[in-house]
């Protein structure tokens, strides 16, 4: 085989590293560069450097060290099947690209991931080294997110937090039954072990580093996964459920949902047509009321219709509400907090102004207005000092009021 | 406020700020104006930046003197915090709008939790649009290098929308401390050379360099890592908007790929495309159909397709590999040495052919030509994937209780996984529709081999065979 140039294996090794949706740079610890050998910082919050066609961000260098690979998993474009281009990059050549990207303010870091190459653990030594070369050798003190092969040894995984800000292990199929007959190589098991791992590691080091100032930090950003959607029967219902139990269990940061999408010499196993990207955004949506709306899992799961599907053309929230309407409306006046976050339409920031504001003076309409984006889609659910809505709430067509009917429906292009 | 005023306060004040993000002129000035009870509409704010206040104000006029006895302006820190924020930004009125909600602040303390009041609201706008800047300014600095006589110099040329250059130099300083780099922007210019920042005049894009070698990969890691089949034009807008393209170097990849994207898409679904319309109701339909299957490489090579045979109530099927040379000739699965072999070895574990239906992983003979012969070639797991579209479709219809799989292609069909048929030999496999799967080697392995190894191997076969008899007279007593 020829010698391809580190141009052409960045092309295939980062068209392969692609269906990962992860880019997050956020959640780490306070650093910076001053006093040290090296450059890097990360602040917090994370920082998009760019944003794809696709809608979405670019804040790390995302990139396999290899794709080839010994599994042969039928949604992945790796797959040892697939008849896909291969190449691999060496730990050093890697390091370097992160670097001149880091230099010249590209990215925040490095989102490193591989093919299974001779064996897990080799595989997962050749991703420390990177991290490994990137932090002792060139002090960087940027990003650095490691993909975790969860069949890797055990030990190895410890390392890869040490050097890490996140870990993450993809459950990738939200069903056993998806994971046995779509990736037959992996094991339900093993992931959820090794993810209990390092949930135990990371919270075992941020307890040490409460008593010793200089314990080791473990994956400071913790740990993250991801799921795809539509390649298996799975409802959102079921997913719902199962990243709440992700999110309990292992103390996950985030779930990633990646609506399965058409790859390059696909699988015959694979389902014929890909779910509207929007299923995907609606299991974000449902994802956010869990996490920062205080829905309990089954609530978000009385949004979905009897088949188990969040609907597509309203979002959870509104669903929900036009579920519940007993509960509503809601005086904006006297409301607790948690039944003004139920209200469609507003969210934490604005229920977080309302809340600030209503200390001051009655609040009317009007003030709603300025706080919200869509003052048509709060009114049916509140009360206000000069508003309140008459019997709206129970019509029937309610439903069609709200959804704007006007707007466009993207056509499924290739039906 | 007094009903009646010093004649003074009548005036108009113009303030003159030394620069745009002047905010501690600001607050001291204010400080003054407030303490001498000057009400927001008798003052003028100017920066060197915008230029052209009121002219009927006079500048030269000597600010008050508040009284000695003046108590100091009440402030929430909400207030100053924001202040700090909004000063920062373009827009004229800002200096006019932060001393009026100053003025109001003295008697309304709590001012600044109404967040539905309109200054407090344009305070928050102004704010929002600032950070944003300076979180724009943080993604989007581009650097270029420039070989120096110290070493590489990193120079960006960026184009910011608010006097954000000096509140941002911090972020730049602690992330690239030991590089040198420098900033150059319309509005001025910041320099570190690696232990101390220095602000320089207002720069021209002809100042910066015009490109770095690195920005070849960097383009082409941005054309990859974008997904074609997720096109979200809106989304990206959003958050990138065009006015700073131009000094991006990857962004003038964007209309390209966005135009590139659908007939990309439309590829990868054509190559993976998987309809096949509705399945066949019967064997018969299902045996027309394979003739004209082009879904893969080898049914586009002339070959004739070979269909399974047998009672559609078989209770077993035996699933091979792909029709060899004679198979093809005959149109017949199982006819060349292979299917003796296995006949014989059916015959003698007491399994009848009218009871089994024999049929192939893959339907058409893949081969390459060697003078006059056709040699054999194994299909590759994505045609045995492609296929098994059709197995799956006798499968529906026979209903077998037991299949038998010989060789890893036909197991990889059934399993939809490769595996190693000697360590999954000899024990039944559980399949979704509830049948059983036994997996054995195929027989023209067996007439690969010589000798002792090909003796060894037969007895393993024949032992296997026996047992799927064994298993398939359970089977049928159990019902």
């Amino acid at each position: 085989m020829s010698q391809l140039s580190v141009l052409e294996r960045l092309e295939i090794l980062a068209d392969a590293a692609k269906y990962d949706a992860s880019c997050a740079s956020s959640g780490t610890t306070k650093r910076n560069s001053k006093g040290g050998k090296g450059i890097g910082s990360t602040e917090g919050m994370g920082i998009c450097h760019a944003y794809a066609p696709d809608g979405r961000c670019i804040s790390l260098l995302k990139i396999l060290l290899t794709n080839h690979c010994v599994f042969d998993c039928h949604y992945c474009v790796n797959r040892k099947s697939s008849n896909t281009r291969r190449a691999r990059f060496t730990p050093q050549e890697v390091v370097d690209l992160t670097l001149s990207f880091y230099r010249r303010n590209y990215i925040e870091g490095l989102f490193l991931s591989s093919g299974i190459v001779k064996s897990s653990s080799h595989t997962m030594e050749q991703l420390i080294e990177v991290a490994r070369i990137l932090r002792e050798e060139h002090d960087f003190r940027g990003y650095i997110h490691l993909k975790t092969i969860p069949e890797a040894d055990p030990e190895l995984v410890a390392q890869a937090g040490l050097h890490a800000d996140r870990v993450s292990i993809n459950v990738e199929l939200p069903t056993v039954a998806g994971l046995t007959r779509l990736a037959p190589d992996k094991s339900a098991p093993q992931i959820e072990g090794a993810m209990g791992s390092l949930k135990e590691a990371i919270v075992e080091a941020k307890d040490a580093r409460k008593r010793f100032r200089h314990a080791p930090k473990f994956a400071p950003a913790g740990q993250s996964t991801q799921m795809i959607v539509g390649a298996d029967a799975a409802t959102d219902a079921d997913i719902v459920g199962r990243a709440s139990t992700l999110y309990d269990r292992f103390r996950l940061r985030r779930v990633y949902y990646s609506a399965f999408s058409p790859i390059p010499d696909a699988s015959a196993v694979l389902p014929l047509k890909r779910p509207p990207l929007m299923r995907e955004h609606r299991l974000y949506q449902s994802d956010w009321l869990m996490r920062f709306y205080g829905y309990a899992p089954h609530e978000v799961q009385q949004a979905a219709g009897n088949d188990g599907m969040l609907p597509l053309d309203i979002d959870p929230k509104l669903a929900w509400a036009l579920r519940f309407r007993g509960d509503f409306p809601v005086d904006v006046n006297r409301a607790p907090r948690e039944k003004l976050l139920r209200v469609p339409g507003l969210g934490v920031k604005a229920v977080n102004a309302l809340i600030a504001a209503r200390r001051q003076r009655r609040l009317r309409l009007a003030d709603v207005g300025k706080l919200t984006v869509s003052l048509a889609k709060v009114r049916p659910f509140i009360v206000t000092e000069d508003w309140r809505p008459l019997l709206l709430t129970d019509r029937a067509d309610l439903q069609s009021l709200l959804v704007p009917s006007a707007k466009p429906t993207q056509m499924e292009l290739f039906a | 406020m007094k009903p009646f005023r010093d004649m003074r306060l009548a005036e108009a004040f113009r303030i003159q700020l030394a620069a745009p993000d002047d905010f501690e002129g600001w607050r001291d000035a204010a400080r003054r104006m407030v303490r001498a009870d000057v009400p927001p509409d008798r003052i003028t704010w100017e920066s060197p930046a915008d230029q052209g206040g009121d002219l009927f104000a006079h500048g030269d006029r000597r600010l008050p003197s508040p009284p000695a006895d003046a108590p100091q302006p009440r402030v929430s820190r909400d207030f100053l915090q924001l202040a700090q924020s909004v000063i920062l930004h373009s827009d004229s009125t800002r200096f006019s709008l932060l001393y009026r909600t100053l003025w109001r602040l003295q008697s309304r303390p709590r001012l600044m939790d109404d967040k539905a009041d309109a200054d407090v609201r344009a305070m928050e706008d102004l704010a929002r649009q600032v950070r944003r800047d300076i979180r724009k300014m943080r993604a989007f600095v581009r650097f270029r290098v420039v070989e120096g006589e110290e070493g590489e110099h990193y120079v960006a040329w960026f184009e910011p929308e608010h006097h954000i250059l000096r509140a941002n130099a911090g972020f730049f300083v602690r992330r690239f401390t030991t590089m040198r780099w420098s900033i150059l922007t319309p509005r001025g210019t910041l320099h570190w050379d690696g232990e101390a920042l220095q602000e320089g005049p207002p720069a021209t894009r002809a100042d910066a360099p015009s490109g770095d070698p690195v920005e070849a990969l960097w383009r082409k890691y941005y054309a990859s890592i974008f997904n074609p089949a997720r096109l979200k034009v809106g989304a990206m807008l959003k958050e990138m908007p065009r006015k700073y393209w131009k000094n991006m170097p990857e962004a003038a990849l964007i209309p390209e790929l966005i135009a590139g994207a659908q007939a990309r898409e439309a590829q990868m679904v054509k190559a993976g495309e998987q309809d096949f319309g509705e399945r066949p109701q019967s064997l018969g339909a299902i045996g027309e159909a394979i003739l004209g299957c082009r879904r893969c490489e080898i049914g586009c090579n002339g070959t004739r397709a070979v269909m399974g045979e047998g009672p559609a109530s078989a209770a077993l099927m035996i699933v091979g590999e792909q029709p060899g040379d004679s198979e093809e000739e005959q149109g017949r699965p199982f006819v060349g040495p292979a299917g003796r072999l296995l006949r014989s070895h059916l015959e003698e574990a007491g399994i009848s052919d009218e009871r089994t239906y024999v049929t192939n992983a893959v339907k058409h003979f893949k081969f390459v030509p060697r003078g006059k012969r056709r040699l054999h070639q194994n299909p590759t797991a994505k045609e045995i994937d492609v296929c098994r579209w059709w197995l799956d479709g006798e499968r529906a219809l026979v209903q077998p209780r037991l299949i038998l799989a010989l060789g890893a292609s036909a197991a990889r069909s059934l399993l939809g996984k490769t595996v190693s048929v000697q360590k999954v030999r000899g024990e039944p496999h559980r399949l979704e529709d509830g049948s059983e799967l036994w997996i054995t080697t195929h027989p023209s392995y067996l007439l690969r081999l010589q000798d002792h190894g090909r003796a060894e191997e037969e007895a393993k076969f024949a032992n296997d065979l026996h047992r799927v008899s064994q298993r398939l007279s359970e089977l049928s007593g159990a019902v």
